[in-house]
């Protein structure tokens, strides 16, 4: 009886959506909003990259949100395990020889790609949130190749922390002196794909990128200090 | 070329099934793993690489190894 009701509500739910969605057509652009960004995003921000000219200057307001989320998630999950963590050292078996060796070869190559993709954000595909997530990923290599080693945790939290300080001070530099909102750009724009262009928003990314990795590698940290 | 991305959106299929249907938690998050490094394949054949970059390193690297350690920390076989 219950398996034929679930069927029925199936059917119901996709003829509502099939109703819904036969008459869009897809693959015509209803706004306008996207073909502005197209022609005149590179003129306008000195960003290469469209992707990120939207993310951090046309839609900067939101990329902050994005940021208190993930500072949020991380901080529930900190509390969370805080109350579990268990006293004292226990024993860490060692990682095999061919995994510390990769490990400590492969960490400085890792963090300098994630630091390449987060500088490079304006001119390259990548950005601030991609650099911290592979910069994450190199601490989980250190955490399965060396075991034992930890990352400090009040640098780790200072770094965060400077991070979203830079971003919000300097989007309120820029509603102070450049415009009339949030995260203007108040810097000279320079040459189009040159590493030094497109005013704050190279700089932004850098914070943003040391914000998300020291993020995740600190909930990486907070999972692994149990396991 | 659509070939190729019909093959790669079969074996998303397929691997999105497997993770749903495996009784070793392990391997079925091998298999959701494999479900966001396709559909990383696929945003970059759509030309979106910011998108691409950001699911390969998150989705399919750092949401394996924190679903890994909760496994771990909990039981390995489903009932």
């Amino acid at each position: 009886m219950r398996k034929i009701f679930s069927v029925i509500l199936l059917i119901i739910i996709c003829w509502g959506i099939i109703l819904s969605l036969y008459k869009i057509p897809f693959g015509i652009p209803k706004t306008k909003v996207g073909e502005y960004y197209l022609n005149k995003g590179k003129e306008e921000t000195g960003a290469a990259n469209i992707v990120t000219s939207v993310v951090l200057n046309y839609r900067g307001f939101d990329t902050l949100g994005e940021v208190t989320v993930l500072f949020i998630a991380a901080i529930g999950l900190g509390a969370v395990l805080a109350t579990l963590k268990k006293k004292g050292k226990r024993k860490v078996e060692q990682a095999s020889l061919i995994l510390y060796t990769g490990c400590r070869f492969l960490f400085p190559l890792i963090l300098l790609f994630g630091a390449y993709v987060f500088i490079h954000g304006h001119l390259t595909p990548g950005g601030g949130f991609q650099g911290g997530a592979i910069i994450a990923s190199a601490f989980v290599l250190v955490y399965l190749g060396c075991r034992g080693k930890r990352i400090n945790e009040v640098s780790s939290k200072t770094t965060e922390s400077l991070g979203g300080l830079i971003f919000i001070v300097i989007g309120l530099i820029g509603l102070a002196i450049g415009g009339h909102y949030f995260l203007s750009n108040f810097l000279p724009k320079g040459e189009l794909n040159t590493l030094f262009s497109a005013g704050i928003i190279p700089i932004i990314y850098i914070a943003i990128g040391f914000k998300v990795g020291s993020e995740l590698a600190g909930v990486i940290d907070n999972l692994f200090e149990e396991s | 070329m659509i070939i190729v991305v019909s093959l790669l959106i079969i074996l998303m299929l397929i691997s999105a099934i497997a993770a749903l249907i495996f009784k070793d938690l392990i391997s079925a998050v091998i298999a959701a793993c494999m479900v966001s490094l396709i559909a990383s394949i696929l945003f970059y054949f759509l030309h979106a690489p910011d998108v691409a970059m950001a699911e390969a390193s998150i989705g399919a690297a750092l949401v394996t190894v924190i679903f890994i350690i909760a496994i771990r920390r909990t039981k390995r076989h489903e009932e």
